[in-house]
């Protein structure tokens, strides 16, 4: 038994040391991405309330113009410590078409908190159209569908760049050595005095690059908080548990050994 | 033991008497996995993973008709229904993120299960029907994997649908009628969504009637052990009620720990995460990758410059599986008394896992001729050195019994 482990420590190192001795992966080319501190990552991370609300602020002011939030309602807004009356106030500001009603016609009406985000853009053709030919992406799940994540979205948003001398940019194109291929349609959404935070944080480009990372995060994960307290109530009952397993097998073979 | 009204180890009396008289329920579980089953006593923890896959079934099938319930298998809707579940659904989240990383428990188990079998030589007479369908269960289990995969109809999902169904058009003049019938269209979309999710959620029911086939094989000639020597007697032996259900509950909370650590810590750890991104036909990820646990078969299909030719091997690989009761030569079950296959074990298990790194990057530079080396020796293993190892080598000398082996152990 004991051979048998340490033959197969023996294959473990033998196949890490493989590892690391190849090539990383030359597809990509982006620059090593910035690690800020997060408050939502470790074993005991949650949201900061305060911070998804400028996260939401930003959201609503800058990249809303773009780019949709289609898996989030604004019934959502107040799991992020919105007043309702506010969160009704938000959706309100936009209109949706429903019906038919009773004359079999579609109708307009503001937008109710059981309504998802309302898209800037009625489909991907009129985007593209807008957009001079580029598709600004769903935001509800960028930070999980991207390598990186939350670093990838923060380092993206703040690493726009004048682009080095030997790269030559293609018409409305802009430089962004986190972007895969360092060119990207979309230009430096984010710029001191773009907006003034309700609660008086200073709007610094890195602050609102880092609440609206956590925005999205919490866009993209929104039961990370509930996973997280859970996970800590489950390990502690099954490490317990484990603990008595262990103690009745030790108590049950005691005759045999 | 035989006859209903013989005492066989099942109650007598009172209303399970009763049922005991009509249906032999008690006797049969006692004889199954109660006192009245034998098992060896040298049992080491190597052989906790049959239960532990059995026990990762049951948390696949349980938390995946919940998931059906909710879960809209059409290519429009698929991608938003499975964010419902994480959103909207009750402990969805929680549901999904077990289902999904469920797998890779399951898958992980699976492999430790197989190769403990490799090393003592579990396959080797009578067992070979017993690893036969072990290794069916093994390729559903794939198969399973594979549709459950696509389900979410993500990129990732629909781009390994296109490369895994496209394989079959490999097949010389039938093919491409072949793939056009799986795909009940001529192209990947809506129908063979459909058809993908009624086979996975028939199939772990297959899965579950060939896993109680194997336990029923397995109790024919009882669990092998780590010194690969039949029980001659009860000295040899342990009631498999309380020592191996005891043996298993602290295995199973060991288990039961890393899944939790991987559900509530890091539950997207072993996916992409361009399967976060909704299915686009026209546009094909940089990079298409299948989940970590099929990654070695993946190198191998890709080690071949010839497409008919990767599919070939990577079925053969599979089917070399089926032959290895009789490739290997050696009377000698367990590697620990064979000093030269116990060496080559591990370096196979070295093969297995440069693949699964292989497999894992895209087929460039040196990855392509590593590829290839670690293929042919994957077969290498098998159809060579396993045959002629088994002949050549001189085992050590095997102890009388597993009591005098275990008692001689004690004292030391």
């Amino acid at each position: 038994m004991r051979t048998l482990v340490r033959s197969a420590g023996v294959a473990a190192l033998a196949a890490a040391l493989f590892a690391a001795a190849l090539p990383a992966s030359p597809a990509e080319d982006t620059a090593p991405l910035k690690t800020p501190q997060w408050s939502f990552t470790g074993v005991m991370g949650g949201f900061d309330t305060a911070a998804l609300q400028r996260g939401f602020q930003v959201f609503d002011n800058v990249c809303a113009a773009c780019h949709s939030l289609s898996f989030v309602a604004y019934r959502n807004l107040v799991d992020i410590g919105l007043p309702e009356a506010k969160a009704k106030e938000v959706a309100a500001a936009k209109m949706v078409t429903d019906g038919p009603n009773d004359q079999g016609e579609m109708f307009q009406r503001p937008a109710i908190l059981a309504d998802r985000f309302v898209p800037p853009f009625a489909n991907e053709n009129a985007a593209r159209y807008a957009m001079n030919g580029a598709y600004p992406p769903d935001l509800s799940l960028i930070v999980k569908a991207r390598e990186g994540g939350p670093d990838y979205v923060y380092s993206l948003l703040t690493g726009f760049a004048d682009a080095p001398h030997d790269v030559t940019l293609a018409a409305g194109m802009n430089y962004n050595p986190y972007f895969p291929g360092h060119q990207i349609a979309m230009p430096p959404p984010l710029a001191e005095g773009v907006l003034d935070y309700a609660d008086g944080t200073k709007a610094t480009v890195d602050q609102m690059a880092k609440d609206v990372t956590q925005f999205l995060e919490w866009a993209a994960e929104p039961k990370l908080g509930e996973r997280k307290r859970m996970g800590l109530g489950v390990m502690l009952f099954l490490l317990v548990l484990t603990g008595m397993f262990y103690a009745v097998k030790r108590a049950v073979w005691r005759d045999v050994h | 033991m035989s006859g209903s009204t013989q005492p066989s180890g099942g109650p007598t009396k009172g209303v399970l008497g009763w049922i005991e008289f009509r249906l032999p329920i008690f006797s049969f579980l006692n004889s199954s996995v109660g006192y009245a089953y034998p098992a060896p006593k040298n049992l080491s923890y190597w052989w906790n993973f049959g239960s532990l896959a059995g026990v990762a079934l049951v948390i696949q099938i349980l938390t995946g008709i919940v998931l059906a319930m909710h879960y809209i298998p059409t290519a429009a809707e698929a991608f938003g229904s499975v964010e419902r579940i994480m959103r909207d659904v009750n402990y969805g989240w929680l549901l999904r993120y077990m289902h999904a990383n469920g797998a890779s428990m399951f898958f992980a188990v699976v492999y430790l299960h197989i190769f403990r079998g490799l090393y003592y030589g579990s396959y080797k007479y009578p067992r070979e029907l017993l690893w036969w369908i072990g290794l069916v269960i093994f390729i559903l289990m794939i198969a399973t994997a594979f549709m459950g995969y696509v389900l979410p109809w993500g990129q990732m999902s629909f781009w390994a649908a296109t490369v895994i169904t496209n394989l079959f058009s490999a097949i010389p003049l039938v093919g491409t009628a072949i793939v056009t019938w799986f795909w009940g269209d001529f192209s990947v979309g809506d129908a063979l969504l459909r058809r993908l999710f009624s086979l996975h959620y028939l199939l772990p029911f297959v899965i579950a009637a060939m896993a109680i086939i194997h336990l029923w094989a397995l109790h024919q000639h009882k669990s092998n052990n780590p010194l690969g020597i039949d029980m001659k007697g009860p000295q040899d032996q342990l009631s498999f009620h309380p020592y191996y259900t005891a043996k298993d509950l602290f295995g199973l909370g060991i288990y039961l720990i890393i899944f939790a650590a991987l559900v509530f810590y890091v539950p997207n750890s072993l996916s992409e995460p361009v399967n976060y991104v909704p299915a686009n036909p026209l546009q094909t990820p940089p990079h298409i990758v299948p989940e970590w646990y099929l990654l070695p078969f993946y190198a191998i299909l890709r080690a071949v410059p010839d497409k008919l030719g990767g599919v070939i091997a990577m079925a053969g690989a599979l089917v070399v599986l089926f032959a290895v009761p009789w490739l290997d030569t050696s009377k000698v079950r367990s590697a620990r008394f064979r000093p030269i296959f116990k060496w080559l074990f591990w370096v196979f298990v070295v093969d297995a896992i440069v693949l699964g790194i292989v497999g894992a990057h895209p087929p460039g530079g040196a990855y392509v001729p590593i590829g290839q080396i670690a293929t042919a020796y994957y077969f290498l293993h098998f159809l060579v050195l396993m045959p002629v190892i088994g002949k050549l080598e001189s085992p050590l000398p095997l102890p009388d019994s597993i009591a005098t082996a275990v008692l001689a152990k004690g004292k030391r």
